[in-house]
């Protein structure tokens, strides 16, 4: 039993290592990569251009979702004009980010893993490095970057739409007054809270990035690996995306 | 090596007889299951050298081992002089280069037609101007007979295809020495034969050494010129594809011949089969 609980901190810590070097070789060779603009824009097309319906649909419903529980909560103490400001706040400091990361996670993470694991199980990177080619600068550091960069692209579109969807319920349809919408946010949301999302964005770009391509680049080369990696991608990234979450808000909180 | 394809002046018949790879005395194990142990092989330049084995003694092992994917635990490794356990990873990749090596199942990369897969080692390599790209790909491709599928995607092509599409990208650096993993796995005759020839002339007209990795014993024989044969970690007969079939080792007489039990036993070693049978019905 013993032997069992020591084992399993020891191979967390292994594995946070392991992940670490991993984060230093992309790190090591963006500069490379960055010679090779195409294959960089390809990637961003990848993780965020195809994951914007998905993006822009579930923003537009939790934007909703936060106009209509806004708006019950709100007109209880006669302030149903200040529901902008909840859905702003709502989506820019907290939702946005947050389900943003968990979709990009579902999306463009498992995308990321799978295609990275069935070039490894197809020897398609062992033949790139047979070719003298490193895979993790032709096909990992681009995937990574391709990843971070959309990330905080996705969560801004998420929560431009979900403004909209907000309004569309408050305005449209609980009759709260277009110019008090739009102008109590202006008025209440300073840049700091705008500053917060954008890099709690961030954050879950580089983490959800970095485990797509490490679960993929790691995967054992069969079908079954690579299930489990993709399966390893959506768990690790979404506990992640969530811990970081309390630990950025924490950060803001103390500071603010 | 920037700017353009490799130069260096391909092996001719006349240098036939020096040795492209070396292997001794290697051993190697994983997790403590000796694979080979007290390997010795050598390939000249110029020849085609076939390594023969029944599945599972570790061929492709010994290509992992001799294109520096993993190291042994004992002996000598050498590629074109240069001593594997003694290069970094810069130096191996350089050493590389003068390597092709086709892939049991091709390995092509799937995200892009059969242009770019067959162009792909010359713009991660040189800087040459697209028009000459495209005639180095062109004419490697129809080296190959596969020109006209130039713009289809690797998914579009059957097995035989998509190998010989592998080959035109492993010779289109203009490699010294090429590696085949299995050439021959799942190919029809047509197919095969094709591919038998392939091997063949890229040797004689270009005078690339060649290691054919393979269990086909007939396909093999037909163009090797030097033979090893593969068992129980070791090499257990060497010499031409005829010196092999008259060998009287009975290894090599099972493998040769194509005999269901032998050294190489036909059943994997099992409690005894009556009192097994017995057991599970009680």
């Amino acid at each position: 039993m013993s032997v069992v609980a020591d084992s399993m901190p020891v191979a967390a810590l292994r594995r946070i290592g392991a992940v670490a070097v991993f984060l230093g070789q992309i790190l090591a060779r963006i500069p490379a990569s960055l010679g090779k603009p195409s294959l960089i824009v390809a990637q961003v097309y990848n993780a965020g251009a195809r994951s914007l319906v998905i993006i822009m649909m579930s923003g537009l419903f939790v934007g909703m979702v936060l106009g209509l529980q806004g708006f019950n909560l709100l007109q209880r103490f006669g302030s149903a004009d200040q529901v902008g400001v909840a859905v702003a706040l709502g989506l820019l400091k907290e939702l946005g980010p947050v389900v943003t990361a968990l979709l990009f996670a579902g999306r463009a993470g498992t995308s990321l893993t799978s295609e990275i694991g069935l070039m490894k199980a197809t020897d398609q990177l062992t033949a790139m490095q047979m070719m003298a080619v490193d895979p993790v600068r032709h096909v990992v550091v681009p995937r990574f970057l391709g990843g971070f960069i959309a990330m905080p692209l996705l969560a801004a579109m998420f929560s431009v739409v979900g403004l909209y969807g907000g309004q569309l319920i408050a305005v449209s349809q609980m009759g709260v007054d277009s110019g008090a919408y739009w102008s109590n946010m202006q008025n209440a949301v300073a840049l700091r809270e705008v500053n917060e999302g954008i890099m709690k964005s961030i954050a879950f770009g580089l983490a959800c990035s970095l485990v797509a391509v490490y679960e993929g680049f790691h995967a054992a080369p069969t079908a079954e690996g690579v299930g489990l990696a993709t399966t390893r991608t959506v768990v690790v990234s979404s506990v992640l995306v969530l811990l970081l979450d309390f630990l950025l808000t924490a950060a803001f909180f103390t500071n603010s | 090596m920037e700017g353009k394809p490799s130069q260096d002046s391909p092996a001719s018949p006349a240098q036939a007889g020096d040795a492209v790879i070396e292997v001794r005395d290697v051993r190697y194990a994983v997790g403590g299951r000796a694979i080979f142990d007290g390997l010795d092989i050598t390939a000249r330049r110029g020849r085609i050298t076939a390594i023969m084995g029944p599945s599972g003694t570790g061929k492709t092992t010994l290509l992992r081992l001799i294109t520096g994917q993993i190291h042994a635990q004992r002996g000598d490794i050498r590629v074109f002089g240069e001593d594997l356990s003694k290069i970094s990873q810069g130096e191996l990749f350089d050493l590389r280069r003068r390597m092709g090596m086709l892939f049991q199942n091709g390995a092509l990369l799937t995200d892009i037609d059969v242009y770019e897969n067959v162009a792909f080692p010359l713009r991660a390599h040189t800087k040459l101007p697209e028009s000459l790209v495209r005639q180095l790909v062109l004419t490697k491709l129809h080296a190959v007979g596969l020109r006209g599928a130039a713009r289809l995607m690797p998914a579009e092509l059957s097995g035989g295809m998509a190998r010989r599409v592998a080959l035109a990208r492993a010779i289109v650096m203009d490699p010294d020495l090429l590696i085949y993993d299995e050439p021959f796995v799942g190919l029809d005759p047509i197919s095969m034969g094709v591919i038998c020839r392939l091997i063949k002339q890229m040797n004689e007209a270009l005078g690339i050494t060649s290691i054919v990795v393979s269990h086909d014993v007939q396909e093999l024989s037909t163009i090797a010129h030097d033979s090893f044969l593969l068992s129980g970690g070791k090499v257990v007969a060497k010499g031409t594809p005829d010196e092999l079939h008259r060998s009287a080792v009975a290894e090599v007489k099972q493998f040769m011949g194509g005999l269901a039990d032998g050294p190489v036993p036909f059943h994997f070693p099992a409690p005894d089969y009556q009192r097994q049978l017995l057991e599970e019905e009680a």
